[in-house]
């Protein structure tokens, strides 16, 4: 059976600026234009657009809204402020993870809050929040009517403030506001990112995608700006260490083991899977998430075995890629504790070779 | 999307460019689209020989491997030293110039008579459509 892939209204943009399309979590999404390393470069040094539409938002609102989200995310909502949004993720009630997310608090009572999930989770994602919802929360799904632009790069927020009267500077790291940029209102500009390099995200109605596109393409600027696909979305991720969910992190990986623990609450009152994640970490685990930096020209690759230096298997490689920033092969995967440590020196098992590669910490660029 | 007359193709997306008993081997323009940039081509085969379909080395682009496959069997004789790490180390020319300076590697055929199930251009172009 085969689904009838959805599509973002930017679609005919996308083909008549020659990208090429790929199905992606049922979306047909632009993977690149030009050049995978030219766009990634693009965004480290001056402005990239994504179109990440396909992301799913939902609307939880009501008078037990905040009790409900601080049931099913790992981190602590009740410390937003207003204009504040937050990384979680939804444990899985096994020890898994569902899917991770952002958490926005809409106002100043703790009745509105968006939350934005990954695209390819957002079925899963509403079924298990409507299954879990022991409280008077209102679940929606927004994500068809919601649009959703990612301006990223050094020169983003210059490029933007020439577009908006909100004053950017005020909109912080994980801070929003609603704003114009040029003559579209309510736009939320949200200072968060998947690429390392600032910048920002602006959510819209879908009915105007294709004009907030067209503003940002069509404003006369010295500041060069880039339209970016996909692949260079995920090596500009990978070099940061972010998670990819369906790659680093799934049902069967714990956040402690992601090195998600720094969104994982323990302390707070109560939530799916505290009573398993606070004897883990007790316990200690046993595997890790780590980066690694590999001395060879092949680059290692979802699924490839990490072994020790004696080739014995301790691990296996989540994501993969030539760095276009540092120009060498990059990952990231999961290794027996022991062998977690920087500078620890293992081997990636590419199916007919095995290359030599050091853990690192990551990220694995620093950006100024 | 470029496909020469002058050359046949195989399934996997090779191109064979034949001269008397000499052929040169290269990825087809479709596919150096399909795989973006490429970071690095390893070739350690020249010298030997090799039937039809049979890795001859690999090609790595920033977000995926590939194997190369010989379209027909023979003995590799040279690995274009444009793209050798040792050498010119410069794998993008396959993007740049598929069919030209980023040709891969030379061959002695073995039998001329796998050539006949390679595609030609048209049937090639079908394939990819």
């Amino acid at each position: 059976m085969t689904d009838q892939l959805k599509s973002t209204p930017l679609k005919e943009t996308h083909i008549a600026l020659g990208a090429k399309m790929v199905p992606f979590a049922g979306f047909e999404m632009p993977i690149q234009y030009t050049s995978l390393v030219e766009e990634h470069l693009a965004v480290r040094n001056s402005v990239g657009v994504f179109d990440v539409s396909h992301m799913g938002e939902f609307m939880i609102e009501g008078p037990e809204a905040l009790d409900f989200i601080q049931h099913v995310i790992s981190n602590d909502a009740s410390k937003l402020v207003p204009g504040q949004a937050q990384y979680a993720c939804l444990p899985n009630g096994k020890g898994g993870i569902v899917d991770d997310l952002i958490i926005y608090k809409m106002d100043d009572t703790d009745e509105k809050f968006m939350m934005v999930v990954n695209a390819s989770n957002i079925e899963k994602d509403f079924r298990w929040l409507l299954s879990n919802n022991r409280f008077a929360a209102r679940i929606t799904d927004i994500s068809d009517e919601i649009g959703l632009l990612a301006v990223q790069g050094p020169k983003a927020k210059d490029f933007l403030q020439g577009l908006t009267h909100t004053n950017l500077d005020e909109v912080g790291f994980y801070r929003f506001t609603i704003g114009n940029i040029g003559d579209i209102e309510d736009v939320i500009i949200s200072g968060t990112g998947y690429t390392g390099s600032g910048g920002f995200e602006l959510y819209v109605k879908s009915g105007q995608l294709v004009k907030l596109w067209n503003i940002l393409f069509d404003r006369k600027s010295d500041i060069t700006i880039a339209p970016v696909g996909l692949g260079a979305r995920d090596t500009l991720r990978l070099e940061m260490g972010y998670c990819l969910y369906g790659n680093d992190i799934d049902d069967t990986t714990s956040p402690l083991e992601a090195g998600l623990g720094w969104i994982t609450k323990l302390k707070k009152e109560n939530f799916i899977d505290k009573e398993f994640l606070v004897e883990q970490k007790a316990k200690g685990i046993g595997k890790k998430l780590v980066g690694f930096k590999v001395n060879d020209r092949r680059v290692p690759r979802k699924d490839y075995v990490i072994e020790d230096l004696n080739g014995l298997p301790i691990g296996k490689v989540t994501s993969g890629t030539q760095s276009p920033s540092l120009g060498i092969p990059i990952g990231m995967g999961y290794v027996q504790i022991a062998y977690s440590k920087p500078e620890i020196e293992i081997r990636i098992n590419t199916g007919r070779k095995s290359i030599n590669a050091i853990i690192s910490s990551t990220p694995f660029i620093k950006n100024s | 999307m470029n496909f020469p007359a002058d050359i046949k193709y195989s399934k996997e997306h090779e191109w064979i460019k034949v001269e008397d008993d000499i052929a040169t081997i290269g990825i087809t323009d479709f596919a150096q689209s399909e795989l973006g940039d490429l970071v690095y081509i390893e070739v350690d085969t020249v010298g030997e020989t090799l039937e039809k379909d049979a890795i001859f080395g690999t090609a790595e682009a920033v977000k995926t491997t590939s194997d190369l496959f010989m379209p027909i069997g023979g003995e590799v004789l040279e690995f274009n030293s444009e793209l050798d790490e040792n050498e010119g180390d410069n794998p993008s020319l396959i993007n740049e110039s598929p069919y030209e300076d980023g040709w891969i590697i030379k061959i002695k055929i073995a039998d001329a008579v796998e050539l006949d199930d390679l595609m030609d251009a048209d049937a090639y172009k079908e394939l990819v459509a």
